[in-house]
C-alpha cells in the first residue's frame, strides 16, 4: 500500500490486535479511496469483525494507526469519529419512532429543530420511506429495517460507513435484492462503504475492492474480478467462487507450467500462481473453476487441450443458468464439479452417460501448499 | 360432553390453590377488616355502622402527619434504592461475564439468608451508643464520647435502602440483561455522550425493570414495620407502628382497621400515579 494518504477515506497502517497470545489481526494495512466500496471477505473468527470494531473505535489496536481523512483516530472516542457503523443486527432503537431513529445523531449534535427535521425528511424519501416517519420500528419489515439503520448513519455523512454483515439476518430472496438496493444507495450517498461478509457472493456483487482475509492477515486485495480470475493465494483461490481441486507433488517445472502428479495418482497440467515459486518435489494444490471445464461427447474435440479425463455422469444438478454436473473420473474415482453450458445441448444427459472432459493449461492454477492444507470448504 | 365437564373439572382443581388462597387468606379477612372499620363502640358489645373512625384519621394531626411522613419517607427511600442499585445492576448485568456475574448477584441475595429481624439486630449492634462504630469513633480519636447513631431518620433510611435493595436489583439485572450491546454501542457511535445513551437508551429499555422494582419496594418499604419500630426507636412515627399501636396497645380494632385500609388506599394511589407519571402499565410492567 502506498504511504500517501490524502486520497483515502480510511486508512489502516500495520493494524495488529492480539488477545493475550493469539493475534487476531496481524499486521494488517490498506487503504480506502474515497466513495469506494470496500469489501473485507472471510470465513467466520478471521479477524475481519476485529478490525471493523477498532475503525468504530470499540476496540484498540495493540500496534499500528487507523488514519480517517488523513488524521490519525486512535485516541478519538467512537462519538467522536467521523465514521458510522450498521451494526450486524442493526441495533434500532426499539422505544423511538423511525423518524427519531434517523434523528438521533442529529440531535446529539446539537441541530436545530427544523434543520433535523428538514434532514430527516429527506432521508426517507431517498430510502423511499417517505411517509413511515411515525411508524414503531417494530412495524417495518426486515428490508425497511435496513434501509433505516443506513440512513440513520448517512444522514451524519460519515467520512465512512461500516458494515457489520448486515444481512446476515435476512432470506435468501430478500438479501440477493438488498445487494442491489445497498449499492444504489452508496451511489445515492455517495459515502465510502466498508463492508464486512463471509458471503462471497455479497462482496462480489457490490463491491469495487474486496480484501480476502485468512487467520488475521489478508491475503489479498483487488478488484472481485482479479480475486476470481487471478486468486493470490491458495486460500483465496479455494474461498472465492467454487472450485475443482487436487492436491500432488510437482514432478517438472518450467516456463510453460508445471507438471503434477495429484495424490491419487492423475497427472496434470498447470499454471503456477502465488508468491512462492514451484520447483519439482513441491506440494501444490491446483485449482480449476467448474466453469472452465468443457464438457464433450466427442473426444476428438478436447484435442488441445493439455488436460483430458474420461468420466461417467453421476447426477445433473440442474438450476436454471447455474446448472451443474457432478462426474465421477474413470481412472480415479474423484468428483468433479462442472457447469452446464447453457446452449442445451446437454439436456439430455442422464446418469451413467460416458462423457469426456478437458481443460487448458491456463484454467488450471498450482499454489504451493501451505504447511496445514487448506481443507476449508469453500462456501456456497 | 363428559370431555367437556372432565377439563371443567380439571381447571377447577387447579385454580382451587388460588382461589382458596385468595379467598380465605385475602379477601374474607379484608372484607371483615373492613367491616370492623366502619363500626362504632356505642355500648358495651353494641355496635353501629359509621365513619367515625375514618373522621377519627383527619381531625387527628398526629395521625394524618405520620400518614404523610411515612408516604413521603417511602417514596424517598424508593428513589435513593433505585438510585444506588441501578449502577449495581448495570455493572452486573452489562460489565461483567461468566462466573463473577453470578457470584455478585449472589452476594446481594446472601443478607437475605437471614431473618429480617436479626438483620435489624447486627444495625444496632454497629449503631447503637455502645456501640461498634461509636466504639470506633472514639478509638480514632473523632468523637469525644459515645456517639448515639440510632433512632433518627437517617438510620430508618439506611435500613430501609439496605432491606429493599434485592428487590430493586433483581428486576433491574434481568431488564439490563436483555439489552443488547449493539444498541449502546449504536448510541455512542452516532455521536451520543455517556449521559446521553443512559437518558436515551438504557433507562428507556430498563423503564419496566425501574417501574416494576420500585412498586416492590414501595410497597415493602410502606407496610416495613421492623426496620422502622427497632432503627427509629419509640419516636419513629410510622404509621404500621400506628396500626399496631391501635390494635395491640389501646385495643381499638375499628380504628386500626381504618388506619389499614387507609394505608392500602394510600399505596394503591401512589402506585397508580407512578405509573401514569412513568407512563407504564402494571401488566407491561409485571409481565
Amino acid at each position: 500500500m502506498p504511504n500517501n494518504s490524502q486520497n483515502f477515506d480510511l486508512e489502516c497502517r500495520n493494524l495488529v490486535r492480539y488477545y493475550g497470545q493469539f493475534a487476531a489481526v496481524d499486521d494488517v494495512s490498506f487503504g480506502v479511496p474515497q466513495g469506494d466500496f470496500f469489501s473485507i471477505l472471510g470465513p467466520s473468527g478471521c479477524g475481519k469483525t476485529t478490525i471493523l470494531r477498532m475503525m468504530a473505535g470499540f476496540d484498540h489496536p495493540t500496534s499500528g494507526d487507523i488514519l480517517i481523512k488523513g488524521k490519525s483516530a486512535l485516541n478519538v472516542p467512537p462519538n467522536k469519529r467521523p465514521v458510522n457503523m450498521v451494526f450486524q443486527h442493526l441495533a434500532l432503537f426499539p422505544m423511538m419512532t423511525v423518524a427519531e431513529n434517523i434523528a438521533y445523531g442529529l440531535v446529539r449534535q446539537g441541530l436545530n429543530k427544523s434543520d433535523i427535521a428538514d434532514k430527516v425528511k429527506s432521508a426517507l424519501g431517498r430510502i423511499d420511506l417517505p411517509t413511515s416517519g411515525d411508524k414503531n420500528i417494530k412495524q417495518l419489515s426486515g428490508g425497511q429495517k435496513q434501509r433505516v439503520a443506513i440512513a440513520r448513519c448517512l444522514v451524519l455523512e460519515p467520512a465512512a460507513l461500516l458494515l457489520d454483515e448486515p444481512l446476515g439476518a435476512l432470506d435468501l430472496k430478500l438479501r440477493d435484492h438488498m445487494k442491489v438496493e445497498l449499492k444504489k444507495m452508496q451511489d445515492q450517498f455517495a459515502t465510502t462503504f466498508i463492508y464486512i461478509t463471509h458471503d462471497q457472493s455479497e462482496a462480489l456483487v457490490m463491491s469495487n475492492h474486496v480484501a480476502v482475509m485468512n487467520a488475521g492477515k489478508f491475503e489479498q486485495i483487488g478488484s472481485p474480478q482479479d480475486l476470481y480470475y487471478n486468486p493470490a493465494t491458495a486460500f483465496v483461490a479455494g474461498f472465492v467462487g467454487d472450485s475443482n481441486r487436487w492436491h500432488g507433488t510437482v514432478e517438472r517445472a518450467d516456463q510453460t507450467g508445471v507438471k503434477v502428479v495429484s495424490s491419487d495418482g492423475v497427472q496434470l497440467l498447470a499454471t503456477a500462481a502465488g508468491q512462492k515459486p514451484l520447483s519439482a518435489g513441491t506440494e501444490v494444490d491446483i485449482f480449476v473453476r467448474p466453469e472452465s471445464v468443457v464438457l464433450s461427447e466427442d473426444p476428438a474435440r478436447l484435442s488441445d487441450m493439455e488436460n483430458r479425463i474420461d468420466g461417467e455422469l453421476i447426477s445433473v444438478l440442474f438450476n436454471g443458468a447455474n446448472s451443474r454436473a457432478l462426474i465421477r473420473d474413470r481412472a480415479t474415482g474423484g468428483e468433479l464439479d462442472v457447469a452446464l453450458p447453457q446452449t442445451g445441448e446437454f439436456s439430455t444427459l442422464a446418469k451413467g452417460h460416458q462423457v469426456h472432459l478437458g481443460w487448458g493449461l491456463e484454467q488450471a492454477k498450482a499454489f504451493a501448499a501451505t504447511s496445514a492444507p487448506s481443507s476449508s470448504e469453500a462456501p456456497a | 360432553m363428559t370431555l367437556k365437564s372432565s377439563t371443567r373439572l380439571g381447571l377447577f382443581l387447579l385454580l382451587a390453590p388460588l382461589l382458596l388462597w385468595l379467598v380465605m387468606l385475602i379477601i374474607l379477612p379484608h372484607a371483615d377488616m373492613f367491616m370492623v372499620s366502619l363500626r362504632e363502640k356505642i355500648a358495651p358489645r353494641t355496635y353501629a355502622l359509621s365513619l367515625t373512625n375514618y373522621a377519627e384519621f383527619f381531625s387527628e394531626p398526629l395521625y394524618w402527619r405520620t400518614f404523610t411522613r411515612t408516604a413521603v419517607m417511602s417514596i424517598i427511600a424508593t428513589a435513593l434504592t433505585l438510585l444506588i442499585s441501578f449502577p449495581v445492576s448495570y455493572y452486573i448485568a452489562k460489565m461483567l461475564r461468566g462466573r463473577m456475574k453470578n457470584f455478585l448477584f449472589l452476594l446481594c441475595l446472601v443478607p437475605f439468608w437471614v431473618s429480617e429481624l436479626v438483620r435489624t439486630f447486627g444495625w444496632m449492634i454497629l449503631l447503637r451508643e455502645s456501640g461498634v462504630f461509636s466504639n470506633a469513633l472514639q478509638w480514632l480519636g473523632l468523637a469525644d464520647g459515645p456517639v448515639e447513631m440510632l433512632y433518627n431518620d437517617a438510620t430508618i433510611m439506611v435500613g430501609l435502602v439496605y432491606t429493599s435493595m434485592l428487590f430493586m436489583v433483581v428486576p433491574l439485572v434481568t431488564t439490563l440483561d436483555s439489552l443488547d450491546d449493539e444498541q449502546v454501542e449504536a448510541g455512542y457511535d452516532l455521536g451520543g455522550n455517556a449521559f446521553s445513551v443512559l437518558r436515551t437508551i438504557i433507562i428507556p429499555h430498563a423503564m419496566p425493570g425501574i417501574v416494576s422494582g420500585s412498586i416492590v419496594v414501595f410497597m415493602l418499604t410502606l407496610g416495613n414495620y421492623l426496620t422502622p419500630v427497632f432503627l427509629g426507636g419509640k419516636d419513629n412515627l410510622w404509621f404500621t407502628a400506628q396500626i399496631y399501636t391501635q390494635f395491640i396497645t389501646r385495643f381499638n380494632w375499628e380504628l386500626g382497621a381504618a388506619f389499614g385500609f387507609l394505608l392500602l388506599a394510600l399505596s394503591s394511589l401512589i402506585v397508580w400515579a407512578g405509573l401514569k407519571l412513568s407512563r407504564q402499565t402494571l401488566s407491561e410492567t409485571m409481565g
